[in-house]
């Protein structure tokens, strides 16, 4: 019997010729990220036992994204420690503040792979799966030992399967997508468990929109969210890659705890309702509410093609009196692109902030946050009660496209009348 | 050493986040004042809690970030351990890798109210209601987690292993 991509990866990374779900395997681990949240807590706690050295210094990818630029004393002292730990252990791949969030500048930087395992220290690590990677977040203390290691034990999770047949309308993307499934399937439909993304619309889907949906796999509770690697992930990852890169997908046979369909032909653009990600309406049903902050940014939505697409919303007009709109480009190669196509003009033009690329107040950790009786939508992928700020805030998740018609009219508002 | 805990419980509902247990709001906070925000969602719990207390929580509970803050926070302020119907899987590894008992137990939620009396036989994977009487079964956990539980997580284990834990040069 085949396998999925989930147990081919598995298998391969065990030494193993076929695994199954539910079986506990100890795997080589092909990449390790950490970011100035959780690599210097990993490095510290490996020291304070005593241990000074790294299995596989080169299959470790440090970045600096969460608080960029320092905001304070103690921020600026941690990325102090960060450069020297980097330089103590040996690590050759180092982003530091500016170079944009883990999510966006791994796959940039050809860190990600078709077929590779990887853990970061990071939830919504689960964003390689959109390469083809079977790739999961982990905690400070398996941080350590993954990098002390260079393995770490996995059980073989089941694989759902979800077939996304149709058309997506004008001003609808692979976000609304992935909100509609959240809706539709529950926070905890994939619990433990490995999804796969097919069909019609995710072959059509730009390995941009299909990193937005294996982003928020774990907002189902999914361990690996993949798209199979096809002729578009080749081209993506050409002049990234250090290596070739072939496609790589499930056998054609493998087998599936469900496999579940979801038809997007004459889908309305999605929101998530505060205060989970899989409280989701149509547009339709949402209602009037006000807006105060439209956000732009973090690993979910904000790469070349989502800022593209609020820059099409936004051409020619400007964003609500009332309201504010903040744009945090990805990675410096995003923010690249988009002064080179015009869009950071637009966007500029329009009454955006643009600020440093990095997570912004999306975690609530920089800058961004949201004020008490505040209300804000943003491309994020958590909305939870006092996440982006305030206990007090409220905070709608949609698309960019979605959010900068919410700007424009200081109300969230579907975008489609906006399109050109 | 087999790993008995018997706690008061508090109740929580499903999706119990993890930046509900490590808000970054708090997390320049004293730890006095920070253990006043955790679980912030609860009305009672974060002023009233005690050292030995436990959680017993319906499904999905630590979902969202990997923040082993989360899981290592309810261990400092003495929470003795979390019984939840299902949990977001990188909680429940942290929890693990930090030696603070969790259990999956189907039926959990309907089976505790608030202020009752847990006990949790953590290697036998029970969790009784002294209460009301009550015992339930719980998802067992393979020998070898457990014995990173009982040995103080996966760091004290890679501390005993000493320099042989340390890849060569």
């Amino acid at each position: 019997m085949g396998m999925t991509m989930a147990e081919k990866i598995l298998a391969r990374a065990s030494g193993r010729r076929t695994v199954r779900p539910g079986e506990f395997v100890t795997a080589e681990i092909d990449v390790i990220m950490g970011h100035d949240r959780s690599f210097p807590k990993a490095y510290e706690y490996l020291m304070n036992i005593g241990i000074e050295r790294v299995a596989h210094p080169d299959r470790i990818v440090v970045i600096t994204d969460h608080r960029v630029p320092a905001m304070t004393v103690l921020d600026a002292e941690i990325q102090k420690r960060i450069r020297g730990y980097v330089s103590k252990l040996g690590i050759r791949h180092f982003y530091d503040a500016g170079e944009g969030i883990c999510h966006t500048v791994l796959p940039e930087k050809g860190h990600a792979l078709p077929g590779r395992l990887i853990v970061g220290g990071d939830s919504h690590t689960t964003t390689y799966g959109a390469l083809g990677a079977a790739s999961c977040g982990l905690g400070f203390s398996e941080l350590a030992y993954a990098m002390c290691k260079g393995q770490l034990w996995f059980q073989v999770p089941e694989t759902i399967r979800f077939e996304l047949r149709g058309k997506l309308g004008k001003g609808i993307t692979s976000k609304d997508v992935m909100l509609r499934l959240m809706g539709e399937h529950t926070a905890e439909v994939a619990q433990y468990k490995a999804v796969e993304f097919g069909g019609a619309v995710a072959s059509a889907m730009s390995v941009d929109g299909r990193m937005t949906m294996s982003n928020m796999g774990v907002e189902m509770g999914a361990k690996f969210a993949f798209f199979a690697a096809d002729e578009k992930t080749v081209a993506y990852l050409r002049g990234r890659s250090p290596e070739p890169v072939r496609p790589f997908g499930p056998d054609a046979d493998a087998s599936y705890l469900a496999v579940h369909t979801l038809d997007v032909t004459g889908m309305e653009p999605q929101v998530a309702l505060p205060h989970n990600p899989d409280h989701v309406k149509p547009i339709s049903q949402v209602g009037e509410i006000r807006i105060d902050q439209a956000f732009i940014g973090s690993c979910t939505n904000s790469r070349t093609e989502d800022l593209e697409r609020a820059a099409s919303i936004l051409k020619g007009r400007k964003v609500h009196p009332g309201t504010r709109l903040l744009v945090i480009p990805g990675s410096r190669e995003v923010l690249i692109n988009s002064t080179r196509n015009g869009v950071i003009q637009i966007l500029a033009e329009a009454g955006a902030m643009i600020a440093t690329p990095g997570c912004g107040p999306c975690g609530g950790g920089s800058t961004g946050v949201l004020g008490p009786g505040e209300n804000g939508i943003a491309c994020t992928n958590r909305n939870f009660k006092g996440r982006m700020g305030s206990t007090e805030s409220f905070n709608y998740l949609a698309s960019p496209e979605t959010v900068a018609a919410s700007a424009i009219e200081g109300r969230i508002a579907d975008p489609r009348k906006y399109l050109p | 050493m087999p790993i008995r805990i018997k706690g008061r419980v508090w109740k929580f509902g499903p999706d119990i986040n993890t930046d509900y247990m490590a808000p970054s709001f708090s997390q320049n906070l004293d730890w006095e004042e920070m253990q006043k925000t955790i679980l912030h969602i609860h009305p009672r719990f974060p002023r009233e809690h005690r050292p030995g207390d436990v959680i017993v929580a319906d499904a999905n509970f630590g979902c969202g970030s990997s923040r082993e803050s989360a899981p290592a926070n309810l261990k400092r302020m003495g929470i003795g351990c979390v019984v939840a119907e299902s949990f977001g899987r990188i909680f429940f590894r942290n929890s693990i890798a930090i030696a603070f008992p969790v259990l999956i137990c189907k039926g959990v939620a309907q089976a505790f109210e608030e202020g009752d009396e847990l006990e949790l036989d953590f290697n036998g994977s029970r969790v009784r209601n002294l209460t009301r009487g009550t015992e339930l079964a719980g998802h067992p956990l393979p020998a070898d987690l457990i014995h990173i539980v009982e040995s103080g997580g996966i760091l004290e284990l890679l501390r005993q292993e000493g320099a042989s834990a340390a890849p060569r040069a």
